[in-house]
């Protein structure tokens, strides 16, 4: 076997065993940059002996969840999954990656591999990678400032997949024009997926949609429903393209508040309901493409039904923890379309299903929002205000703004008319949440929606205090 | 229409709404709504036509380039006339980012593709080497005043000012129209250019004010004075950023 090869991963596994002692988190990026420099094919080498290939998932929304989600399901199929870390999305993380999960002669101790990549790394990816299947969850406006606009992200993947091997399947979203379009043009029928059931559907558009405009033509699109920011029925009247039809679906969707969803998946392999943990529509999304991907790599349905079934999420994207005599709904926020979907599975609790409390036990939500505006978070806070905040109104006790941009939350608080007295503005993330906590009624829910870097550190407030696991133990 | 209620144009709410620009909709809405005045928002998209005879305000916000190329056309051909002489006549109005650029004489866009405006205020836009993102503070004077601005400004476009019209204010942290003559936006009777999201408005209520206050007594006169509010939060975010841009420093820049 390749002499460099084996140079490179030891001089990996080295930087990251001592970063690993410095205790700088499990964060080895230094491997990430070694490695290359000694064999800059590494990648390409280890990936290319995996068995069953490789999966590439990407995508604004949901691709953590997703990745997390079909590692699960390879799981219950006894398959193991060589995957980079959660946010460790860039080069780096795929390289440090193979460093950990491959041994000293670069052979993989995995069948499959399974990497969550960063939407402006997908070209990189693609050529280190060769991988067998690509999956694209949504375009939306994310961090502008970084990416600049949502159609400069579509002419990187456009680009990229000139250079896909023509047998590689591509794993597309039929419900967003942004990334339905991408399949145009490939010579393999892509694999679509999307929900087909109106009733969870919203008739009315949404304010700041990302995709008016045809790809083809230019002329608005018309839609007949909206699920998600602009995901939904979609077709151009002008042209007449239009959403593909999904060979994987949601037939049947019951939205169960914050207690989880219950789908029936329609399939090529036959249809299956499935009762997912997971709340919101914007995890349907995540099942669905975790369960496209899953008959791409041939898992029977069986199997998937179960693993849909067994998937709790984790890692502060949602999360549950009990905290005293009161519970901590963690959830990431980081741009418009899924703060609005956040909200939406929040207040739906107290509305859904017979389960739910009467109204008179809860005078109101107590909720933690913490946003800063650090590199990873978007240093542009502006996107706060295509966020949806007006069904809080009447519907919230105390709101606790913290971060290095609470005040400019607090504001946009006050103009979604939630009483200013109803507001407490206080930056420190640690007396943030003790605030928060101390005005939680006994048994109730502190609902805590952190922007990235608040996350890690609200993570780190609840670490110290024994309530969570380390962060990178996961 | 109710007879004493203002009119707020919103110009293209479909298509050039980036950054937020719409808490600007929301803070004239609120701030209107909390002193009994009536303000009626009409969005005016594709193919519609201004409404010309009861018009007070009119908002432009931002857009991705690819929606500013279809929304160029359309602008010049069927409004910007119309804009034009409501500004003579002294209508009010706040353009943000990519509104502004197609409220100038042109502007390029990345591709080098040149896009008229209406010429409503004295200004061209051509690309710029490298992308304006950051934190922004200007002093400006509003009603004889001087008061500090905030917001965020990301643009690639550098926009210089002809004689025809003043800037709005001059740049103490951040770039402005074209990070070298230290200006930042255009002002040209009651209209207001500029490059600032944040969303503008809500962080800085006194130029909300300044603005209703203006569209108020245009169409009722004088005596027509806007009743203080309570702007404790509005004024500690505002703080918050003076502080912030201070502490960050100057504008970053990207490559693209
Ligand atoms: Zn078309």
């Amino acid at each position: 076997m390749g002499a460099r090869l084996t140079a490179a991963l030891l001089t990996g596994r080295v930087a990251a065993e001592v970063s690993r002692r410095l205790g700088r988190g499990g964060g080895t990026v230094i491997a990430g940059h070694l490695v290359p420099r000694i064999d800059p094919a590494a990648l390409t080498k280890v990936t290319g002996r995996l068995p069953l290939g490789s999966v590439i998932v990407s995508g604004t929304n949901g691709k953590t969840t997703t990745t997390r989600l079909i590692s699960h399901l390879l799981g219950q199929a006894g398959l193991r999954a060589l995957h980079n870390r959660a946010g460790a999305n860039l080069v780096t993380g795929l390289v440090t990656a193979i460093v950990k999960q491959a041994d000293l002669r670069g052979r993989p101790r995995a069948d499959v591999g399974l990497f969550e990549v960063d939407e402006a790394t997908v070209p990189a990816a693609l050529l280190q990678i060769r991988p067998r299947a690509v999956l694209l969850t949504n375009l939306f406006r994310d961090q502008l400032d970084r990416y600049g606009e949502v159609h400069f992200v579509a002419g990187l993947w456009q680009q990229a997949f000139k250079t896909l091997p023509s047998d590689a399947a591509l794993i597309l979203n039929a419900d967003d024009p942004l990334v339905a379009d991408l399949g145009r043009e490939r010579p393999q029928p892509p694999l679509y997926y999307g929900i087909g059931d109106p009733s969870v559907g919203i008739s009315e558009p949404p304010h700041a949609s990302d995709a008016r405009l045809c790809g083809r033509c230019g002329t608005e699109y018309s839609y007949q429903i909206w699920f998600y920011g602009h995901l939904g029925h979609w077709a151009c009247p002008a042209c007449g393209l239009a959403r593909p039809r999904p060979q994987v679906e949601a037939i049947g969707v019951t939205l169960r508040g914050d207690r989880g969803t219950d789908v029936r998946f329609r399939t090529p392999g036959g249809d299956f309901a499935a009762r997912l943990a997971l709340p919101g529509l914007y995890n349907v999304y995540n099942a669905l493409a975790a369960t496209a991907c899953g008959l791409q790599l041939g898992l029977p349905l069986d199997t998937l039904r179960q693993g849909l079934e067994s998937f709790t999420a984790a890692f502060g994207r949602l999360e549950r923890i009990t905290v005293g005599d009161r519970a901590l709904f963690l959830a990431l926020v980081k741009n418009p379309v899924g703060f609005t979907e956040v909200l939406r599975t929040v207040l739906a609790e107290q509305t859904t299903g017979p389960q739910a409390r009467p109204e008179t036990a809860t005078p109101g939500r107590t909720l933690l929002i913490a946003i800063n505006d650090h590199f990873a978070d978007g240093t542009d806070v502006s996107w706060l205000w295509d966020v949806d905040f007006e069904g809080l109104q009447g519907r919230v006790a105390t709101v606790v703004c913290a971060g290095t941009r609470a005040e400019d939350m607090a504001v946009r608080l006050k103009y979604a008319l939630v009483p200013p007295q109803q507001i407490v503005i206080e930056p420190d993330p640690s007396r943030a949440l003790d605030r928060a906590l101390a005005v939680t009624p006994l048994g109730e829910t502190l609902y805590v929606l952190p922007t990235y870097t608040a996350m890690l550190e609200v993570r780190e407030v609840l670490q110290r205090a024994g309530h969570v696991r380390g962060f990178w133990q996961d | 229409m109710a007879d004493d209620a203002l009119t707020l144009v919103h110009l293209y709410p479909d298509l050039m709404n980036v950054y937020g620009d719409r808490g600007n909709i929301i803070a004239l809405q609120r701030r209107c709504a909390w002193r009994g005045i009536e303000l009626e928002v009409v969005p005016v998209s594709l193919g519609d036509r201004l409404p010309t005879t009861a018009c007070d305000l009119i908002f432009f916000g931002g857009g991705q380039d690819r929606e500013q190329e279809v929304v160029s056309p359309d602008f010049v051909s069927s409004k910007g006339a119309a804009v034009r002489e409501l500004v003579e006549d002294g209508t009010v109005v706040l353009a943000v980012c990519g509104g502004y650029q197609l409220l100038g004489h042109t502007y390029t866009t990345v591709d080098g593709e040149e896009l008229a405006g209406a010429g409503v205020f004295d200004v061209r836009s051509p690309p710029g080497p490298r992308r304006h993102i950051g934190n922004i503070v200007i002093q400006a004077e509003l009603d004889g005043e001087p008061r500090t601005l905030v917001g965020f400004e990301n643009h690639s476009g550098r926009t210089y000012l002809g004689s025809g019209c003043q800037p709005l204010g001059r740049v103490l942290t951040g770039s402005g129209n074209n990070g070298e003559d230290g200006t930042e936006g255009a002002v040209y009777r009651n209209a207001y250019g500029c490059y600032m999201h944040g969303s503008l408005l809500p962080k800085n209520p006194h130029l909300a004010d300044h603005l209703i206050g203006r569209a108020l007594r245009r169409r009722y006169g004088s005596a027509a004075t806007l009743p203080p509010l309570d702007d404790t939060l509005e004024e500690r975010a505002h703080q918050a950023v003076v502080r912030r841009a201070g502490k960050l420093g100057a504008v970053r820049s990207g490559a693209w």
